[in-house]
């Protein structure tokens, strides 16, 4: 599986760093010879129990390495619009920033640099160099290894110092080809001291072939900093999203994830969060809604290596069909951090016989004045609450669509953007009364 | 009454320490598949057995030491190892042969082999390195149709029943550990309880490691028939010495039809010294299956004891609507280790599981708890409950937890819910302004905080294991 | 036997008791009161040893010795009695073994022999009587789903069980209702001996109509401001505590 790719590195990675930064190109023969050794992860692999990728990569997909332009108007396939949302808007084109004449990005505040990696990486090499690969390349793992090798461009955002953006800025991933593809993207957010943003990604699949998405995220909250990171996922059942979101928080820094996943193949999120100053406050959320052969596997860890930090998570999922979850969170509190202070929670309902979940929460603790707990969960709706609903005449079917819209709930109300906290619960509901059994513009799934 | 125990305790550390200087048959270090011949010969096995030991010999060649648990094991040299120790004067027709040696030891560690002075309701296998030194209550036992032996006994005179079961639960080929075990076993208990028979006592098995370099393979087996039921005790401890002493041990248990067996251990084992010198390695397996409709199976566990702890007692609920549960206090002082928790595999329909988990660090202590907890398809309505909490004494300690579930359909529910803290700082003050000392109050509190396993326990291994925690806990605060 | 000189207490750098002076001799009830955040609370935790709170400056001594130098148990064992605010509860530790272990310790201390199981059961349930303490509260975990009034018997109780010299009741009659209270109070009333004292701190006149003070201070910014008898809290109770501050601040 793995020689195809490794076989066109060799043959291909001096067009592969030409299409690319100088900057990105330092440690991409490192990520190859990584990969190499590494190979691509399998369920035999502890942190890849629950993610199997067998299938999706014995596809035969085609890689843009010499950057062709593609053909694509975004506003014509751009389905993530959010009513009543005032955003800056960016699209990211399979693996490459797509330029756009967006008259309301004009209103960026000063210093605030938006745009292409590849690009910025060219104009202001220093400040790439100081972040690019910082926490990507100390992962052993060889997704991540992978992404290193082959990814040529992505997103890049930086906020400076004391700067707040006053809209969210919306970053709308779009695959589109006419043959089965593989996009390898490598984002990089960083907010100088006291910065605040919001991020919100949204990822959708137009065309009708096998999509293969690889990306790697890498967020530097600085001190004071506040970061709201959201994850839309909206895909066909013949994309396979493997999304790599690690975050490095500074002294009081304020972090919010939330990745949602409403219709997808395959996906895999592994998000790592590092709490490297004190006052560090992290919430961490996420929730699926899978039928059909779908498979999530949200794989998180929060790392608590300084004292007096406080770190929440919430995973919930709602499985139906033959739907496959998996869950990991590793909670970590390093020896000196005293004072931690880590909840956990992950609560699953599985409608259908034929559905499976698996969840691994972990506690590993080596600092004795915390307080950690994490409770996990695997069951049904609550018949008497449905029994009671329908004692009042409501039907089950609607009793039972009410008590999956709360058992989601507390995920949707962990989202700070009102106008997408509306939008989103709308689509949970839609998704939840099987109005959106495929994702939104796109004909494939049935 | 913690004061005076706590008294004793800070005089000595590990009461059980002692060696027993007694005439022992020791065979040369090594392993080899003449080694394994070796063994069954000093055992008169039939052919069967050393075939079986054979097998499993050169299967575990095939295999390598697992290293997935939370824990820094040292290298095991597997060559430096005698695999078979018995003192001298071998199977005692009654206890005047049983070396007086022996019953001093035995009566050192509290284990009466005078039936007439045995404390009332337990009999006891007392297992000394590789053999079962005697057996008590075996006659008025055998009365109900009670089989309580030496595994070696069983071998002999119950051929059927061994090979019908052993192996039956722990497949030969399980784990690297089971796997060695298979091979180089020496002995252990037998028990057989027939149909609808309840056990009128208590069955205990004493085991003790006295030599030098010597590992201690012993092995367990345990069928309790229809409608019958059993409650087992184990107790060990060994010598204080410099050197790691392996422990692979194997229990397995059989729960047919309504049958009930309660199993519950107080582990002692040697656990080093301050510094992290010496002790035991615990690596043991131990299964149960509730084979039958409604069968139960109860494990307790209190691990005080060994360098090293990597076990999980666990049970397969094949039955329809059979249960399992698993109560569990560990603590690890100084530099000990422990990797430990359960399986609970459910196959029936309407079967159910509790977990219950206590982890107690302290000092340099690492602390695991590490379970699987797994649905299948077919286990319609099946339940589960875990809770697993850990409490730690020290900031040089560390607590780990890592459950696993799988559920795999959509009429059963598992729970599982997980906490960690350090000792109540107002607890601690409370007591002492009742006049209560911080060391007793920690006592008391710890014990308080497992009491719920501790209740489980029978009554003499209850007062015994409350006694242990605040020993092992003797010490680490300040 | 009990002499506070000039007493100074922080609690995180913040100073909450800013010389504090008070005398309690055998035989005698103090009553301590004043408007939350005066310090009363801590004047209980800093006598007991709570080591939460530091004392930066001052004396303490009991029966002449020096109490600030005696370890929170040794406080205990020498006859001081806190009957809590908040009774703390203990999951899995039963009241007889909790009581057993305290009463044994003192008993030792005082170079007395451990008491054997039935005699400390007997003085259990004589004890228990005294504050109409339910039988099965006794078998159950310290103070572990008590309700608010059967933890502030439960700490009478043990009051009887360990007949201090000097008795410190922290808002004891917080949460009681007049049922409870007067249980409470007839109990602590029980106890009272010519050798023995006790520090009565409240925020309310209530508990002082059944126990009756012989002094009344009034604590005000972690100075006792004001003493007098037991008709200086009828007055508090009729007027509030407003004349107080602003008497102390005309005085300054």
């Amino acid at each position: 599986m793995e020689q195809q790719y490794i076989d066109l590195y060799k043959q291909q990675h001096e067009s592969i760093k030409k299409h690319s930064a100088a900057v990105m190109n330092d440690s991409r023969d490192d990520a190859f010879a990584l990969f190499e050794a590494l190979r691509f992860p399998t369920v035999a692999l502890e942190n890849y129990k629950y993610t199997d990728l067998k299938e999706p990569l014995s596809i035969d997909y085609g890689l843009n390495i010499n950057r062709i332009p593609i053909p694509v108007n975004p506003y014509e396939v751009f389905q993530c619009d959010v009513p009543g949302i005032h955003s800056y808007l960016y699209f990211v084109v399979n693996d490459a920033f797509y330029p756009v004449n967006e008259p309301r990005n004009k209103a960026l505040p000063k210093g605030v640099i938006i745009g292409s990696l590849k690009e910025v990486a060219t104009t202001h090499p220093e400040l790439v160099k100081n972040y690019f690969g910082k926490l990507s390349t100390t992962k052993n793992d060889g997704l991540i290894a992978f992404n290193g090798a082959f990814a040529q461009d992505g997103f890049f955002m930086y906020v400076p110092k004391n700067v707040v953006l006053d809209k969210p800025v919306q970053l709308v991933n779009i695959m589109r080809s006419d043959v089965d593809f593989m996009a390898n993207s490598h984002n990089l957010i960083i907010l100088e001291e006291g910065a605040k943003a919001q991020l919100l990604v949204c990822d959708h699949t137009v065309d009708e072939v096998h999509f293969l998405s690889n990306r790697v995220t890498e967020v530097f909250a600085g001190e004071d900093a506040t970061y709201e990171h959201y994850k839309l996922e909206n895909t066909h059942t013949k994309t396979t999203n493997l999304s790599t979101l690690l975050i490095d928080q500074h002294p009081s820094s304020n972090v919010l994830a939330n990745v949602i996943t409403l219709h997808n193949g395959v996906t895999r999120n592994t998000i790592e969060i590092d709490l490297d100053g004190e006052h560090c406050e992290t919430l961490l959320c996420g929730m699926v809604i899978g039928d059909k052969n779908q498979q999530v596997d949200n794989f998180t860890s929060i790392i608590h290596n300084k004292p007096n930090c406080n770190s929440r998570e919430l995973f919930k999922y709602v499985l139906d069909g033959m739907a496959k979850g998996g869950f990991t969170g590793k909670l970590y509190v390093a020896k000196d951090a005293q004072k931690t202070s880590a909840f956990q929670t992950n609560r699953n309902i599985l409608l259908n016989k034929t559905a499976k979940m698996r969840t691994k929460p972990q506690l590993e603790i080596y600092a004795d004045d915390v307080k950690c707990s994490h409770g996990a969960t695997i069951g049904q709706l609550d018949e008497t609450a449905k029994f009671y609903m329908q004692s009042r005449g409501i039907p089950e079917s609607e009793a039972r669509l009410l008590l999956m819209f709360a058992f989601t709930n507390d995920v949707i109300e962990n989202i700070r953007i009102p106008a997408l906290q509306d939008r989103i619960k709308l689509l949970v509901e839609k998704r939840l009364r099987g109005e959106l059994s495929k994702c939104e513009g796109c004909v494939i799934c049935q | 009454m913690s004061t005076d125990i706590l008294h004793e305790v800070t005089q000595g550390d590990y009461k059980y320490g002692f060696t027993t200087d007694i005439e022992t048959d020791i065979i040369p270090i090594g392993l080899s598949e003449d080694v394994v011949r070796l063994i069954s010969a000093k055992k008169n096995e039939p052919e069967w057995m050393l075939e079986f030991r054979l097998k499993a010999y050169r299967h575990w060649l095939t295999m390598k030491m697992p290293e997935w648990a939370h824990l820094d094991i040292p290298k095991i040299d597997y060559q430096s190892i005698a695999y078979y120790a018995a003192p001298r004067k071998n199977a005692p027709q009654s206890l005047d042969e049983v070396d007086p040696e022996l019953l001093k030891t035995f009566e050192k560690l509290g284990i009466p082999l005078h039936e007439r002075m045995a404390l009332s309701g337990i009999a006891v296998d007392a297992v000394m390195d590789s053999v079962s030194v005697k057996t008590t209550f075996k006659e008025s036992l055998s009365e109900l149709g009670i089989i309580f032996c030496s595994f070696s006994e069983a071998v002999e005179h119950h051929p059927d029943l061994v090979q019908k079961y052993m192996s039956s639960v722990v497949p030969y080929t399980d784990n690297f550990f089971a796997t060695l075990n298979c091979a180089v076993f020496s002995d252990g208990s037998f028990v057989y309880i027939p149909k609808g028979v309840r056990c009128p006592m208590e069955l205990s098995t004493y085991f003790r490691i006295n030599a030098m370099n010597t590992g201690q393979f012993e092995r367990t087996l345990i069928i309790a028939d229809e409608d019958s039921y059993v409650s087992y005790l184990e107790g060990c401890t060994a010598p204080m010495r410099d050197e790691n002493q392996l422990h692979a041990a194997i229990v397995e248990i059989v729960a047919m039809k309504n049958a009930q067996v309660k199993y519950s251990t107080v582990q002692n084992w040697y656990p080093g010294d301050k510094n992290g010198k010496g002790g035991i390695y615990n690596f043991v397996t131990k299964r149960g299956i509730c084979k039958g409709e409604n069968s139960k199976i109860s494990w307790t566990q209190v691990e005080t004891g060994s360098a090293i702890t990597w076990k999980y007692p666990s049970c397969i609920l094949l039955g329809d609507n059979s249960s399992a549960e698993f109560y569990s206090v560990a603590v690890t002082n100084h530099h000990q280790q422990a990797d430990t928790g359960t399986k609970m595999l459910h196959i029936g329909k309407n079967t159910s599981s509790h977990i219950l988990s206590k982890g107690i660090s302290a000092g340099f202590g690492q602390n695991s708890y590490r379970g699987l907890v797994k649905i299948n398809p077919a286990a319609e309505n099946s339940r589960n409950f875990s809770q697993c909490d850990s409490l730690l004494l020290g900031d040089k300690c560390g607590a780990h937890t890592f459950p696993y579930m799988e559920v795999n359909n959509d009429t059963s529910i598992v729970e599982h819910e997980a906490t960690t803290s350090k000792i109540n700082e107002d607890q601690i003050f409370y007591c002492n302004q009742r006049g209560i000392s911080t060391e007793d109050a920690v006592g008391l509190i710890v014990n308080g905080y497992a009491k719920e396993v501790l209740n489980q326990l029978p009554m003499e291994f209850a007062v015994e294991a409350q006694k242990l925690l605040q020993i092992t806990l003797e010490g680490s605060v300040g | 036997m009990l002499e506070i000189k000039n007493l100074h207490a922080n609690i995180n750098g913040k100073e909450i008791l800013k010389g504090l002076d008070l005398v309690v001799r055998p035989g005698e009830i103090h009553a301590i009161m004043g408007p939350n955040g005066a310090g009363k609370s801590t004047l209980a935790s800093v006598l007991t040893g709570n080591q939460t709170f530091e004392v930066t400056k001052g004396e303490v001594t009991f029966y002449g010795k020096n109490l600030l130098e005696l370890t929170p148990e040794d406080r205990s064992r020498e006859g001081i009695f806190l009957s809590f605010q908040y009774p703390v509860e203990i999951p899995g530790v039963s009241m007889v073994n909790f009581m057993r272990t305290a009463l044994n310790e003192h008993r030792k201390y005082k170079n007395m022999e451990p008491l054997s199981a039935t005699d400390f059961l007997r003085i259990m349930r004589e004890k228990k009587t005294l504050v109409e303490m339910d039988n099965k509260l006794a078998n159950r975990s310290v103070n572990e789903g008590f309700s608010g009034g059967e933890k502030k018997r439960n700490e009478i109780f043990q009051m009887a069980m360990l007949e201090p010299r000097l008795a410190i009741l922290d808002e004891t009659d917080s949460g009681l209702d007049i049922d409870a209270l007067r249980i409470v109070a007839n109990g602590v009333n029980k106890l009272k001996r010519p050798d023995n004292a006790s520090i009565v701190i409240t925020h309310y006149q209530r508990l002082l109509e059944y126990i009756v003070p012989d002094f009344v201070h009034v604590l005000y910014d972690g100075r006792i401001v004001k003493t007098g008898g037991k008709e200086l809290a009828l007055e508090l109770e009729d007027k509030g505590y407003d004349w107080i501050k602003k008497e102390v601040e005309e005085n300054i």
